[in-house]
């Protein structure tokens, strides 16, 4: 396939294609919907769209009210406003009766670029990570986004998947021997000196990184988690095992992320040094994509230093 | 089932009030003051209005109800047990860790609930989905909730009360249970909400006010609601905090507080009395 796209771009066109095998699916945003991509679904399927204007806690307990009578919502908005404002209405309205809404979150992370940081959402892992029986997926490309989307329509229950504003290469599609299946994790490459745990966006620098790492003659490891809960515990524990140290990486806060549940498991499991690669507890800042990834060190040079660090722990 | 109308209705309803200050006595917890004052419309809804089946409680083509004031399960889960969704005893384990009458109203596990609610402002945004879902689907059941009119702070209510107009949802009914009082005190005090006639009219709802101990005027309200078309409707139902218990009624203090012996006493005293008074007729 190749080529470049945003996630969210791949995830909007994946709703129209889902439309009509699924007549109960229906769309709900929160006048984004040209930026959550869900413009495609709402120019194919208007009957079945439903834009709540402004109003994001109200477009929560509407789906909620929805998928309590079958039909199965996807509700939208950017990930600041679909998990921080309107947590508790995802809490008490959705999880808690277990009903069958996907939470979406576009624009997650920093690199939502020059809106700065009342838009760059960094801790929507953590809040949904906390719900009791939430789904929480971070597709790293087009492609993978794609299958996360089919997967999810699958999925009885509630989750959150988040969505990137940035346009991306996609590569997953040409890696040899890659499949996705929610809650499981996927090693993108071998190697047996430091494994690199990543998400989202960060997974095709930490590919990057392993380039680098070997160029120093450093075999680095490369496992691929879109599902950050429930978490591949397996794969995570072999690595752990395999490798004797980690790094994790994420566009999003160390606190609470990829990186909490990955030191979560391997604290009581099998502890070895885990460094966690993310922003580090400060607000986001405005700036174009590229410059604010660099000013927060989200850059595969940065995850290669980590993974040095990560090694030198072990010994 | 036959539909319960006029003295049938009130001594429905005040069995029910006992057995939701017995349940509050019980559990020594738990809001007997607003439960008491919706209790008239909940007997209401249950024996006459809605179109349920206590032996099919997810029947798809039932009426949906939405406690939104969620606090009040006391009056949900009794009239849910009258109505015989499930038997009276299981009232006695209200709140107590040994059954799944949990404090709010928990649709996974109490028979005939149809929504969780009990975080307050929530409840009319899935009434107006459930009311969304049935016209997506040409289904005719109808939705109702009941808020109370201290609910009517939250913002998000003010965001459902616009959606359901934008759809012109005339499928879904809704009570304001207005009792005039909240845990603080009088919420014409606490952060006044009226007029709420004018606040919905000016909303696009069809607006009707009624006396909320009054059967007659409940359901002259709902059949106005019924063939209304083109908006939702919402029922100001004007109640007293309370009602039937009288050192419980138009006191804030008995939001959620229980009645220890001696005051569940005079509460059944008071509320046989009223049964016995109406069964004699």
């Amino acid at each position: 396939m190749a080529g470049k796209i945003a996630t969210r771009n791949a995830y909007g066109e994946t709703l129209v294609e889902l439309a009509e095998k699924y007549p109960e699916l229906v769309v709900l945003d929160a006048d984004l919907s040209g930026s959550t991509m869900t413009k495609f679904f709402a120019a194919a399927h208007p009957d079945r769209f439903f834009d709540c204007g402004i109003a994001e806690c109200d477009m929560a307990g509407i789906a909620a009210g929805m998928a309590a009578d079958g039909l199965k919502p996807f509700i939208n908005s950017f990930a600041m406003f679909s998990t921080g404002r309107i947590y508790e209405q995802i809490r008490n309205s959705i999880a808690y009766p277990r009903l069958n809404v996907k939470v979406v979150g576009s624009h997650g992370g920093v690199s939502v670029g020059e809106d700065g940081a009342t838009h760059q959402c960094i801790e929507d892992f953590s809040l949904m990570r906390a719900i009791p029986g939430m789904l929480v997926c971070c597709p790293c490309d087009g492609n993978e986004m794609r299958l996360a989307v089919k997967a999810l329509m699958e999925y009885d229950g509630p989750a959150y998947l988040r969505l990137q504003r940035l346009s991306t290469e996609i590569f997953t599609d040409e890696l040899e021997g890659y499949s996705f299946q929610l809650g499981k994790g996927c090693t993108l490459r071998e190697g047996s000196d430091v494994s690199i745990i990543a998400t989202g966006l960060m997974v095709s620098k930490a590919l990057q990184a392993a380039d680098m790492l070997a160029a120093e003659g450093i075999s680095a490891r490369v496992i691929n988690i879109h599902t950050l809960k429930p978490l591949d515990d397996e794969l995570v524990l072999k690595a752990a095992r395999e490798t004797g140290c980690i790094v994790t990486s994420e566009e999003h806060t160390v606190i609470g992320g990829l990186g909490s549940a990955v030191c979560e498991l391997l604290g009581e499991k099998c502890p070895v040094p885990v460094v966690r690669h993310g922003v580090n507890d400060v607000f986001g800042r405005s700036g174009s994509a590229s410059d604010v990834l660099e000013y927060f060190g989200l850059t595969a040079q940065k995850i290669a230093e980590k993974a040095k660090y990560a090694l030198s722990l072990k010994k | 089932m036959v539909k319960l109308y006029g003295k049938d209705l009130q001594l429905m309803a005040a069995r029910a009030r006992l057995l939701a200050v017995d349940a509050v006595h019980t559990a020594a917890s738990g809001h007997p003051g607003g439960s008491l004052s919706c209790m008239d419309i909940m007997t209401a809804l249950y024996f006459n209005e809605l179109n349920i089946d206590p032996s099919n409680p997810r029947w798809e083509d039932r009426d949906r109800f939405v406690l939104s004031k969620g606090h009040c399960t006391p009056a949900l889960y009794s009239v849910l047990a009258l109505r015989g969704f499930f038997p009276i005893e299981e009232l006695k384990l209200f709140r107590s860790i040994k059954g799944h009458m949990s404090g709010h109203p928990d649709m996974r596990h109490v028979p005939g609930v149809d929504m969780s609610t009990g975080s307050l402002g929530q409840g009319l945004s899935t009434a107006v989905g459930m009311a969304l879902a049935a016209k997506l689907r040409n289904k005719s059941h109808r939705c109702y909730a009941v808020c109370g009119d201290g609910e009517m702070e939250e913002g998000q209510i003010w965001e459902a009360v616009m959606a359901a107009a934008k759809w012109h949802l005339d499928n879904l009914c809704v009570f304001v249970d207005v009792n005039g009082l909240q845990i603080d005190g009088r919420t014409a005090d606490v952060m006044p909400t009226e007029p709420l006639d004018k606040k919905f009219e000016a909303f696009n709802w069809n607006v009707i006010k009624i006396n909320g101990h009054d059967f007659e005027q409940i359901f002259s309200a709902l059949n106005s609601a019924r063939s209304f078309k083109g908006k939702p409707t919402v029922i100001l139902a004007a109640t007293v905090k309370g009602k039937g218990v009288s050192f419980m009624e138009n006191q804030a203090g008995w939001h959620g507080k229980a009645p220890n012996d001696e005051q569940f006493a005079q509460a059944k005293a008071e509320l046989e009395a009223k049964i016995k008074e109406l069964e004699g007729n």
